[in-house]
């Protein structure tokens, strides 16, 4: 397989691999680190990708593995919060300001959450994968996903409404 | 879309039972301007995963593994042919001290070459050939003893 083979077949979701990461990983470097490793990783077993039925699904489980295993180790004690920069044309200057402002409290929130939720949502709400793709990246069963779903996008909704009421931000 | 319907969304939606086209809808939806009051909430929540959705993934992937690793042995069998060509070089001019095995060969190999020798000195003697010019010089002088003689006797006479 050349270069060019293996990069047709691995930009469509490189993408999403990396969002994965930075999901869990948080800090932008740390996910772009990330997705070199998981992608060279699969650079190198390109001989067996053939073999693989659905790559963009192993990629994503071998992304969250990687994530997880950075995540225990002592080297990921540090970890950078690294904020994005968003963009949202559609508003005026102080509704995009209000916006801007109450998109990073989403992050925040959604920063909170157990790791599993967080992938479910990255995967689900951002990616918007089905739930049976979620299943295979997961190795969950699909009412597992839809429970821990649920309990993910409840409290996202409740903190949200929290910080509104109380004007914390 | 009418609110009630929206509203019924949500519920379906926080109880994880939304299909993806339902999902999408609601994010239409609150992607727009005018969102009522009580599900301001979730507009910034959409806007965020609208957003996050379009992050991209831009380092360069290092992949010349494999051309590194040719341009590797391509040096490495440079390196051998030079050092072969050295040690071949120098062992063929050493071995090579121009012997035959065959005695009449080298006999005709020697004529030859004393041939060519004597060739080269009788080239250098016939320029000794001047010499013999010398000699005829020295012979003329010869006649001036004789000369001297004649005046000597001349001497001679005077004094008796």
């Amino acid at each position: 397989m050349t270069q060019a083979e293996f990069l047709h077949i691995v930009t469509p979701f490189k993408d999403k691999v990396f969002r994965l990461a930075k999901r869990l990983l948080v800090s932008t470097e740390e996910a772009e680190d990330a997705t070199q490793e998981v992608l060279i990783k699969l650079w190198k077993n390109k001989g067996k990708i053939q073999g693989y039925n659905n790559v963009e699904a192993f990629s994503m489980t071998m992304t969250k593995n990687y994530c997880y295993d950075k995540l225990k180790s002592k080297q990921a004690q540090n970890l950078k919060i690294v904020h994005s920069n968003y963009e949202d044309k559609q508003t005026g200057l102080q509704k995009q300001v209000e916006l801007h402002d109450s998109m990073n409290w989403v992050e925040k929130i959604i920063e909170g959450l157990p790791e599993q939720q967080r992938l479910i949502i990255q995967l689900r709400d951002i990616e918007a994968y089905d739930f049976d793709e979620i299943g295979k990246m997961l190795d969950m069963k699909p009412t597992a996903i839809r429970v821990a779903l649920s309990r993910a996008r409840k409290t996202i909704r409740e903190q949200l409404t929290n910080t509104h009421n109380y004007g914390i931000k | 879309m009418v609110l009630n319907k929206i509203e019924a969304l949500l519920e379906k939606y926080e109880n994880g039972e939304t299909t993806l086209a339902e999902e999408q809808a609601l994010k239409q939806f609150f992607s727009e301007e005018d969102v009522p009051a009580h599900l301001e909430v979730y507009k910034s929540m959409f806007a965020y995963y609208k957003v996050s959705q379009e992050e991209v993934f831009t380092q360069k992937l290092p992949l010349e593994s494999k051309r590194r690793f040719t341009f590797k042995w391509i040096s490495v069998a440079a390196a051998v042919v030079l050092l072969f060509g050295f040690y071949w070089a120098s062992s063929e001019s050493s071995e090579d001290l121009g012997t035959y095995d065959d005695p009449e060969l080298a006999y005709l190999e020697v004529t030859k070459s004393l041939a060519m020798i004597s060739e080269k000195l009788n080239q250098g003697t016939s320029t000794i050939g001047y010499l013999e010019e010398v000699n005829k010089g020295t012979a003329t002088i010869s006649y001036l003893k004789e000369l001297e003689n004649a005046t000597q006797i001349i001497f001679k006479e005077q004094k008796h």
